[in-house]
């Protein structure tokens, strides 16, 4: 154990840093839930890119640095310090980009990954349906197989960022007459192709954060099959779908986050009754520096050789509960002016930061496997509990 | 950067883990229980014969010089446990304080108590001003009394002992009373008074690392009572109201354990600047171990409440140890004390403090 890092890792520190000191844009893009923001989003992964800064992890001829996860945190750590933009592909570098690397092609690697490291090509992920929420397996969405390439027919729903992005990739039905996690296969699916229709539904806030998507007769090439047909069900629940559950939500977005509680705290720690706030705040700093210093013991023993295990459904639930709470102590600090969305007030942007994410914070326990999913497998997996 | 144990670390947690379970069993502690003094001589002779009591002591004076990192494990083992003898007290708390000591101000008087204490003929106990009472005091060879910041060492035969009965029947505590004076007196002054400020956060983390060994225990028997326990014609781990119990209980214990560990690093490496460390640890293990507890009495349904069942050998060494060295509140207000700081140093950047920033002059 030696929690201290290398002369190398603190030069990697101060280069993100400069070079995050000079491009981060001054003014806060808007979001990327409208027309204007994605595009303001989308040409900043480009700035990120030309810096060579779209996804360290990544080899360099991917466009990356070839980091490893310590640096990757190194990385994370000074870009939320930096108040850069939210990852708008995130999707595309934190989801489907390891997985490409695990079980892509040396041609789909070419084709798809330099083009997400860049900013070219920005990614919707399509797991769930309608019929198919926590039971992911209950897919119906077809895909079927017809020479050279796949046609889909069937509709998906709750797709981040679908209404502006490029692609969607996810598990479509190749075998007709399977069932449950048997017949599903992973493929890339080109949101602007014939037949596809992306209908946007509006989020807490209003805007369309995500959207339904329709697949009428699409045809889309066997070469965006990612994987074996068949075995879209192992690669999405893959290692990589572990290590993609480390990156998801790093703990330097909630360390920045707590930092600023802190700070709303100290300013206006004597106007406040409830007795319960301090013990929110020093709660809400505890907690997220506890989930760093489990992801930097994690990033350690990945390092070393070990796999990640069930123990890791315990992330989802830490991040997300703490997510509210801080934005629900936030909230408590501005009383009664926290439920203002708009004004002229000078200080409305501070008020409209936190109240946007304490909306956002709601869909925490919700996304990427809800919280009673991820109980489930911890108690089932991780502790041993019979399933029936 | 490195947050892994090595297999050295591993195996003295291996070997004092295997002991423990061997010998210390929900059977033999009701034996300490029923007996007078609630001790186990043989228990201890063969704990100091393994080593463990000299794992703290300098290599010259018949110790293995070991850092705090590198037994960590050892006293989380205790706390699976629920060890009753003042492993953790004598080997863990008392020994590194004199270590310590020696370290700065070397003598021939307290090499010798090291020497004596690494072989277990001297057992050795601190009493604290933040705690009321010495645990086992009665078996002390030699008591480590705080007055202010002197460090006073005095053997147990000049101390008057008032017993008190702890909630948790493994715990033997007197008030401890004696005459500390000129002879008595091991160090004063600032560095009597860092030596237990080290302590405190010594103590606070050993119980700390204790509470999550204690929680881990008390989840594996609420995990295997679910399994077996039937009703309505199956296992009543099967309901997800009993499942989210103990998965609410991983969690816990899944994010105090690095919090323990760092903390046990920061100890090793700067005794000095651990209080915001050790005092997070003491924290997160007491939430963990108590709600492990609590839901592992749930579990187990009336049982859970009797004297019988054997959950409260290891409840009630939780709702002990959650209060001694510094109670939670005492420790959150070490944290939001720190947090209240114009300078404090906050962010994703400095988790593991400035020193790791070479640059300062990067820091606005
Ligand atoms: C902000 C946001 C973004 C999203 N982005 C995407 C995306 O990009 N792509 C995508 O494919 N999906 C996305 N989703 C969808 C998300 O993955 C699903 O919402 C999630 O898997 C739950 O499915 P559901 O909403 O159908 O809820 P349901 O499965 O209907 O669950 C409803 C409630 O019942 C509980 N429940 C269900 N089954 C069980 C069980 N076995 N045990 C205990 N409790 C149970 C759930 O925990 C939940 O509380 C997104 C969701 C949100 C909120």
């Amino acid at each position: 154990m030696e929690l201290i890092y290398t002369p190398q890792q603190q030069d990697f520190r101060m280069e993100i840093r400069d070079w995050l000191r000079e491009h981060v844009p001054t003014d806060k893009l808007a979001s990327f839930d409208t027309a204007e923001g994605f595009a303001a989003h989308r040409e900043w992964e480009k700035t990120l890119a030309s810096g060579n800064w779209g996804m360290v992890t990544w080899p360099e001829a991917y466009g990356g640095r070839g980091c490893d996860l310590i640096e990757w945190l190194i990385f994370e750590e000074e870009y939320y310090r930096a108040g850069a933009p939210l990852r708008v592909n995130q999707n595309g570098i934190f989801l489907l980009g390891p997985t490409l690397m695990e079980y892509g092609t040396p041609a789909q690697k070419e084709r798809f990954i330099s083009a997400m490291a860049s900013g070219q090509e920005m990614w919707a992920q399509g797991w769930s349906e309608p019929g198919a929420g926590s039971d992911m397996a209950a897919i119906r969405c077809r895909a079927d197989r017809d020479g050279d390439d796949f046609i889909i027919n069937g509709q998906k729903i709750w797709s981040t960022r679908a209404v502006f992005a490029d692609w969607v990739f996810g598990l479509f039905r190749s075998d007709p007459s399977s069932s449950r996690h048997h017949g599903l296969s992973f493929i890339l699916v080109p949101l602007n192709a014939p037949g596809v229709t992306v209908r946007p539904i509006p989020q807490l806030n209003g805007l369309p954060g995500f959207a339904e998507i329709f697949f009428d007769d699409v045809r889309v090439s066997a070469e965006n099959l990612i994987g074996g047909e068949g075995e879209g069900w192992s690669i999405a629940m893959s290692t990589a779908g572990f290590e993609r559950g480390l990156m998801l939500r790093s703990p330097a977005r909630f360390q920045q986050a707590s930092k600023k509680l802190v700070e709303l705290y100290r300013e206006r720690r004597n106007d406040i009754l409830d007795l319960s706030i301090e013990d929110a705040v020093v709660k809400c700093y505890m907690d997220a520096e506890a989930y760093a210093l489990s992801t930097y013991q994690t990033a350690s023993r990945l390092q070393q050789g070990a796999k990640i295990g069930p123990e890791s459904s315990c992330n989802k639930i830490y991040w997300s509960e703490l997510d509210i709470k801080i934005h629900e102590t936030a909230l408590s600090l501005l009383g009664a002016h926290a439920e203002v969305e708009q004004s002229d007030a000078p200080d409305q942007s501070v008020v409209s930061a936190w109240l946007d994410g304490f909306l956002f914070s709601q869909s925490g326990p919700i996304y990427a496997g809800t919280n009673e999913i991820q109980r489930n497998i911890i108690a089932e997996r991780l502790l041993g509990l019979p399933r029936r | 950067m490195d947050f892994t144990f090595n297999e050295e670390q591993y195996f003295f947690q291996q070997t004092l883990k295997d002991f423990l379970t061997d010998n210390v069993t929900p059977a033999s502690i009701r034996r300490r229980w029923d007996s007078d003094d609630g001790f186990d001589q043989d228990a201890w002779r063969s704990l100091c014969e393994l080593g463990t009591s000299a794992t703290q002591i300098p290599e010259d004076c018949g110790g293995l010089g070991l850092r705090f990192d590198d037994i960590i494990m050892m006293i989380q083992a205790c706390g699976q446990a629920a060890l009753p003898e003042p492993l953790v007290e004598h080997s863990f708390i008392a020994a590194p304080l004199l270590a310590q000591l020696h370290a700065s101000q070397p003598s021939e008087r307290v090499a010798d108590i090291l020497a004596a204490m690494a072989s277990g003929e001297a057992m050795v106990l601190t009493a604290s001003m933040i705690n009321p009472y010495v645990n086992f005091a009665h078996s002390a060879t030699h008591v480590l009394l705080q007055f202010g910041d002197d460090l006073h060492l005095i053997d147990s035969k000049d101390c008057t002992l008032t017993h008190v009965t702890s909630v948790d029947r493994s715990r033997r505590l007197a008030e401890v009373k004696c005459q500390p004076n000129g002879t008595t007196c091991l160090t004063n002054g600032r560095l009597g008074s860092e030596l237990w400020q080290a302590t405190l956060n010594r103590g606070a983390l050993a119980n700390a690392a204790q509470l999550l060994g204690l929680a881990e225990t008390l989840v594996q028997m609420a995990v295997k009572h679910a399994s077996d326990r039937e009703q309505f014609g199956k296992p009543v781990g099967v309901n997800q109201a009993v499942k989210h119990l103990l998965a609410d209980c991983a969690v816990k214990i899944e994010f105090a354990k690095p919090v323990v560990y760092r903390a046990a690093y920061t100890l090793a490496v700067a005794p000095n600047r651990a209080d915001w460390a050790v005092s997070h640890a003491k924290v997160s293990a007491t939430e963990a171990a108590q709600l492990a507890a609590r839901h592992c009495i749930q579990v187990f349904g009336a049982m859970g409440y009797t004297w019988e069942c054997d959950v409260h050998i290891w409840a009630k060494r939780v709702w002990a140890l959650a209060n001694e060295w510094g109670d939670v509140g005492f420790h959150k207000n070490r944290i939001h004390e720190w947090l209240v700081q114009p300078k404090a140093l906050l962010g994703p950047e400095f988790t593991f403090g400035r020193r790791n920033i070479r640059d300062v002059e990067h820091i606005d």
